[in-house]
């Protein structure tokens, strides 16, 4: 261990800002690129069920259809 | 197959050039447009950073060549547009020669059409930026070693975004920064030549890119006409 | 010689893959980077001149790295899609390409952070730097080509050109930019940053380093994975085993309509293809 407190350790030797600020925004970065992945799935997903009830709604129109013919 | 018919290829190639440079004589304007261009983004730099020669002749070798890259990013499109739009350019594809012969036709010409106006102008150009005279000799061969490379890269980028509507504003995103070696080499060997230095070495790479693009751009450029004829 | 890559042309076949392989890389992904976290800044020593700033290190050397490396891959993935004309390796561009590209705007950004400190400046025409940015242009350059296609397998043919072209360059974009870093060292502040650079690392600095260069790597192919997963099951998203993915079961009729559905949708991409 390098720092003798959690205080020495947040402020690096007085280049804290700098250091944490360029990890954060790493992680910033990856975390947003993570989420937009998730989110994209979560579009597609959802875009699929659409397409799925769709399907069934014109299948059941059309058995309706022939039933009552 | 070339060794073949080689000379009906080089028939071929001479028929090219000939059709290219009588279809661009029909449209003088698109080639004089980058020239005057050219001039005009020149002069605008004294205009912008005032007109104290000892200025001028510091930063006349990368402003010359910038201008210069510039203005080629303008009559590039012209190289492969208007075949594409007539449907020549499916025909050049489908010619019993080598597509890359036909692409160096190509190249030659839109070097000898856009490269070789520059060429002339550059004692002006060098003149209105109080370029030291010593270094005029250098700048010119930079040029004449570097157009080619741009005509070649160009080439590339033009076949990659002909068949896009929009092709123009992509076309310099895709091909400047993978010119900025010749941009560096140019104004190196200018800038050694005002210092009195022997501007060879610079002028050695430029040489070196300049035939590692003619070699390869043309494959490049098939594939892309490829993707881009269909 | 070959061979082994044709299965995967099959979009199921590399979605599988890649699924199966998301775990094995996530979570040895993620304990290296708490690893290099927890080591780098709080365990490794502090530079003799830098003193604390230097952690930055360890985000901002393996980020610069794999932003080129990545570049690589995507021109490597390029090669691929126009030698074997494999539709994965199409996507596989598009998924890169953004991770390449968010990898090098790190790079950058924590960069221009370190230089501040060090130099005084947030940017300065340094040729690490300078190389950097014109790599994220090249990067730009790609996703835009990709894009701009009506035809997605269009763009993705224009951008493997660009890619592979772009691949050639990069050593002579490195070399000049190196070279006309030197011709032109005339501030102070470029001659401080030469003279600011460490010939040799020590060796507890250099562990935590490989440490973290490692952990970037895993965290970024996941990354990429995802971003492929996601591309594919867009592309093949009438298909029964991608709705399946998504969590659709069909019953059996919907399941036939949806296929004739399919079927229409191909022989209308047939047509366009002509």
């Amino acid at each position: 261990m390098q720092f003798d407190s959690w205080q020495a350790f947040i402020q690096m030797g007085g280049y804290g800002i700098y250091v944490w600020s360029s990890f954060a925004g790493t992680f910033l970065c990856f975390g947003l690129l993570a989420l937009e992945s998730i989110w994209r799935r979560k579009k597609l997903a959802k875009e699929a069920s659409k397409q799925a009830a769709r399907a069934q709604r014109i299948l059941r129109a059309r058995a309706a259809k022939k039933n009552r013919i | 197959m070339l060794t073949a018919n080689k000379g009906s290829t080089f028939k071929v190639f001479k028929q090219l050039v000939k059709r290219d440079i009588r279809v661009a004589s029909r449209q003088r304007s698109d080639l004089l447009n980058p020239l005057i261009f050219l001039i005009i983004v020149v002069t605008l730099f004294p205009l912008g950073v005032g007109p104290g020669p000892d200025i001028l002749g510091r930063i006349a070798p990368g402003v010359i060549w910038v201008s210069a890259l510039l203005s080629s990013m303008l009559g590039l499109e012209r190289l492969f547009r208007d075949d594409f739009r007539d449907g020549a350019l499916e025909q050049m594809l489908l010619l019993p020669v080598a597509v890359e012969i036909s692409v160096l036709a190509k190249i030659l010409v839109h070097w000898l059409l856009t490269a070789l106006p520059v060429l002339i102008i550059t004692p002006l150009l060098a003149l209105l930026m109080n370029l030291p005279l010593q270094a005029w000799g250098t700048l010119w061969l930079t040029l004449f070693l570097g157009t080619p490379v741009l005509s070649a890269a160009g080439a590339i980028g033009v076949a990659l975004t002909v068949s896009l509507n929009k092709g123009g504003a992509l076309l310099s995103l895709l091909l400047l920064p993978l010119l900025i070696p010749l941009l560096i080499f140019a104004t190196a060997a200018v800038e050694a030549a005002v210092a009195g230095v022997s501007p060879a070495g610079p002028l050695a790479l430029i040489g070196a890119f300049m035939v590692l693009c003619i070699t390869l751009a043309p494959f490049a450029v098939k594939a892309g006409l490829r993707v881009s004829v269909n | 010689m070959w061979r082994w890559l044709h299965p995967y042309a099959k979009p199921e076949a590399t979605f599988a893959l890649t699924q199966k392989l998301i775990p094995w890389f996530a979570l040895p992904g993620i304990i290296l980077v708490l690893v290099s976290l927890v080591w780098g800044l709080a365990f490794a020593p502090p530079d003799y001149q830098q003193g604390e700033s230097y952690r930055i290190i360890f985000v901002h050397v393996p980020s610069a790295m794999w932003a080129m490396g990545f570049y690589v891959g995507m021109a490597i993935m390029g090669v691929i899609a126009l030698v074997w004309q494999i539709r994965t390796a199409e996507l596989a561009i598009l998924a890169i390409a953004p991770v390449g590209a968010v990898l090098t705007f790190i790079s950058l950004f924590t960069g221009a952070i370190w230089g501040q400190p060090m130099w005084g400046t947030w940017w300065v025409w340094d040729a690490r730097l300078t190389a950097q940015l014109i790599l994220l242009f090249l990067y730009l350059g790609v996703m835009a080509l990709y894009v701009a296609f009506e035809d997605e397998r269009a763009g993705a043919k224009a951008a493997s050109i660009l890619a592979i072209v772009g691949v050639i360059n990069i050593p002579i974009i490195h070399y000049s930019v190196y070279w006309w870093n030197t011709l032109h060292q005339k501030s102070t502040v470029t001659r401080a940053i030469t003279r600011l650079e460490a010939p040799s690392i020590a060796p507890e600095m250099l562990w935590p380093l490989l440490v973290s260069i490692l952990a970037m790597l895993l965290v970024s192919i996941v990354l990429v994975l995802m971003r492929l997963n996601n591309e594919i099951l867009r592309r093949e998203i009438h298909r029964p085993w991608a709705l399946a993915e998504l969590g659709i079961t069909l019953d059996s009729s919907a399941k036939a309509h949806n296929d004739a559905e399919k079927k229409n949708v191909e022989k209308k991409g047939g047509a366009d293809a002509v």
